[in-house]
């Protein structure tokens, strides 16, 4: 089989290049002016379902076509600071302990020990209960604290324990919540149920935390939901848009991340209004990581590029980005002895 | 339609974590026989093909090194049953590898499953050897036991492909540790044959992964990897051997330096089971012996 390069583009980059156009237009109406379209159940449903279709082949490829840039040398060393600077370090975990909860703390504040020039990571992310313990690790720095909230996996439980749970993480301090959706209402069709519950969750955090909103896309089963849940969440105001919680079997991938870029550059290109991206789970490897920042830089912008439009929610991933870092730095492969086991 | 059967060539590929990849960099380069003959295209590996082995390797030596000796034994015993079975097929290639005749290259691979039998034996016998109770001035008790290494690279010989491979690599795993191998530059296919053996044999993925390729350019990184935790040198000559020790300094290898050896079929004795084991010794106190009466 021939090897795939300029000269003799495979399939797939063929494939996405004749559909390119087709599968990164603008996808939202331009014309309705987005204030009225969650004035009732029937306005935001019609608005939802008027979200041009999904093409899932042409999707998977453009992220498949994307994910083979070759990132190397003095490029590949700004991917990965880039990219350590992204990472939400996070435990999510029955069995967290304070002890825990402080070691990750200090990891993130100073990733590699050994090398002080490593950036710090953008956030921990840890239980509300365990906030104030992490706002104490990590005084003093850059790193954020960012609490999963509003019954975390599931969201199975009533607005107001919901709401507690917010208030009870932002009042320990956290700076960032990130919140599940009801994907129970979502797939029953009542959107608007799960409008008022973020813009509800939204409030509850004030101005002092910012929102990321979770739609679990394992759970969503098909594109056009993903598609429809990203608008629901950035019309309610959500600072962020994150793919999934951790906790299931399908979690982020690069044709759904991709899918979520369009969204937030659409939605500003309408509206104004910057939101960022968070794929959670299952990122484990650096070449994974940069396949998201490619997916970043020619989906959404360089404007992405930066901690506070764009996140990795991750754990093992980060000791994967300072291994090779370390091999930049030295031409010699590392090990896992020389990274911390969390 | 003639009655002739079209030839099938076989593909010759890497060993790595129980599968077999062609090499990440698509490159394979031409093995001929002691005349000059072309044999076959073997993959040419590159330094990313033995980051990913030393992976397998890592990654399988917990259950390795975790299973019992006697376990481990029965698995070399069974690679010596499955080679057995094979023996005409690496009569075959080691003839053709070392321009040797069918009767010597036969007697080199019945060495060969004769040594895997050999060291079937010595994995749960080795501990008596170099370990055991140590008699010390003090109210313990106090024991020493062999452990692996860890991920070992080796280097396999360049002259005897097969025999002079499987006298370097049974030992190494024999003891629990997990292998990473460069085999003969010159004749890698018995090398490759054998790993089709391994993954047929009960032996777990990436305890052995077989590289083949261009051995100064394959032991350069695994020489300097941190996460190797020992190098045997069989197979370089001796500056590339020097240069590779200086690598592996770094994080502190052990290195087994290059072995004279005129003759693989000798007895191989211990000597090659004991430099990938690091001895633990536990001083486990005994209670208050003086007290007893005892004087120390």
């Amino acid at each position: 089989m021939p090897r795939v390069t300029d000269e003799h583009p495979g399939v797939y980059s063929r494939y996405a290049r004749r559909y390119a156009r087709l599968v990164t237009m603008p996808t939202a109406p331009t014309a309705p002016a987005l204030g009225d379209v969650t004035a009732s159940d029937s306005t935001l449903r019609r608005f939802l379902h008027g979200l041009p279709g999904v093409d899932p082949v042409g999707l998977e490829a453009r992220a498949a076509s994307l994910g083979t840039r070759s990132i190397k040398t003095t490029a590949k060393a700004y991917a990965i600071d880039l990219a350590i600077s992204m990472v939400d370090l996070t435990t999510l975990e029955g069995a967290d302990t304070p002890g825990k909860v402080r070691a990750l703390g200090v990891k993130a504040v100073h990733p590699d020990p050994t090398d002080r020039a490593t950036p710090a990571t953008a956030a921990v992310c840890v239980y509300p209960d365990m906030v104030a313990v992490a706002k104490e690790a990590v005084a003093g720095s850059t790193v954020k604290v960012a609490s999963v909230a509003t019954a975390f996996p599931a969201g199975r439980a009533a607005l107001g324990v919901k709401l507690a749970d917010v208030r009870d993480a932002v009042a320990a301090g956290a700076d960032e919540i990130d919140m599940v959706i009801d994907r129970g209402a979502f797939l029953a069709g009542r959107y608007l149920k799960v409008y008022e519950e973020i813009v509800a969750v939204k409030e509850a955090c004030g101005s002092s935390a910012r929102l990321k909103v979770i739609f679990e896309t394992g759970e969503l089963s098909t594109y056009d939901n993903i598609r429809r849940a990203s608008w629901l969440g950035m019309l309610a105001g959500a600072d962020f848009i994150k793919t999934s919680t951790g906790k299931v079997a399908v979690n982020a991938t690069p044709a759904n991340t991709l899918l979520m870029l369009e969204a937030v550059r659409d939605f500003r290109a309408q509206t104004g209004v910057q939101v960022g991206v968070k794929p959670a789970g299952g990122i484990r490897t650096t070449k994974d990581a940069l396949k998201f920042l490619v997916l970043v830089n020619e989906t959404a912008g360089t404007d992405w590029l930066d901690n506070h439009w764009f996140r990795f929610g991750a754990s093992s991933l980060l000791n994967d980005l300072l291994m090779q870092r370390q091999k930049l730095a030295t031409g010699r492969y590392s090990g896992p002895d020389y990274v911390t086991v969390d | 339609m003639s009655d002739a059967r079209l030839s099938v060539f076989k593909t010759y590929k890497l060993y790595v974590g129980g599968k077999f990849p062609r090499s990440e960099s698509g490159r394979v380069y031409e093995v001929t026989d002691s005349k000059g003959r072309w044999l076959a295209n073997a993959p040419q590996s590159s330094r990313k093909d033995a980051r990913d082995a030393v992976v397998a390797a890592r990654k399988a030596f917990g259950g390795w090194s975790g299973a019992t000796a006697y376990n481990r034994g029965q698995v070399l015993y069974r690679v010596a049953e499955m080679l057995e079975g094979r023996r005409e097929q690496f009569t075959r290639e080691v003839a053709e590898a070392e321009g040797l005749s069918k009767g010597r290259a036969a007697a080199q691979v019945d060495a060969a499953i004769d040594r895997w039998v050999w060291y079937a034996g010595w994995t749960d016998k080795i501990a008596q050897l170099v370990g055991g109770g140590n008699p010390v001035a003090g109210p313990y008790f106090n024991l020493s036991s062999p452990e692996p290494t860890g991920v070992v690279t080796v280097l396999a010989p360049q002259d005897s492909s097969f025999l002079g491979l499987v006298s370097v690599l049974a030992p190494v795993i024999a003891t629990g540790n997990t292998a990473v191998v460069v085999a003969s530059e010159r004749a890698p296919l018995p090398a490759l044959s054998l790993s089709e053996v391994l993954a047929t044999s009960d032996v777990p993925g990436g305890v052995v992964n077989v590289l083949s390729g261009r051995t100064a350019e394959i032991a350069a990184p695994l020489a300097a990897h941190q996460d190797v935790n020992a190098i045997d040198l069989a197979g370089a000559d001796e500056a590339l051997a020097k240069e590779l020790e200086i690598a592996a300094a770094d994080n502190l290898k052990r290195v087994l330096r290059p072995q004279p050896v005129d003759d693989w079929s000798a007895d191989p004795g211990t000597d090659r089971l004991t430099p990938f084991l690091e001895t633990k010794t536990v001083w486990h106190p005994t209670g208050s012996l003086g007290a007893g009466g005892s004087s120390y």
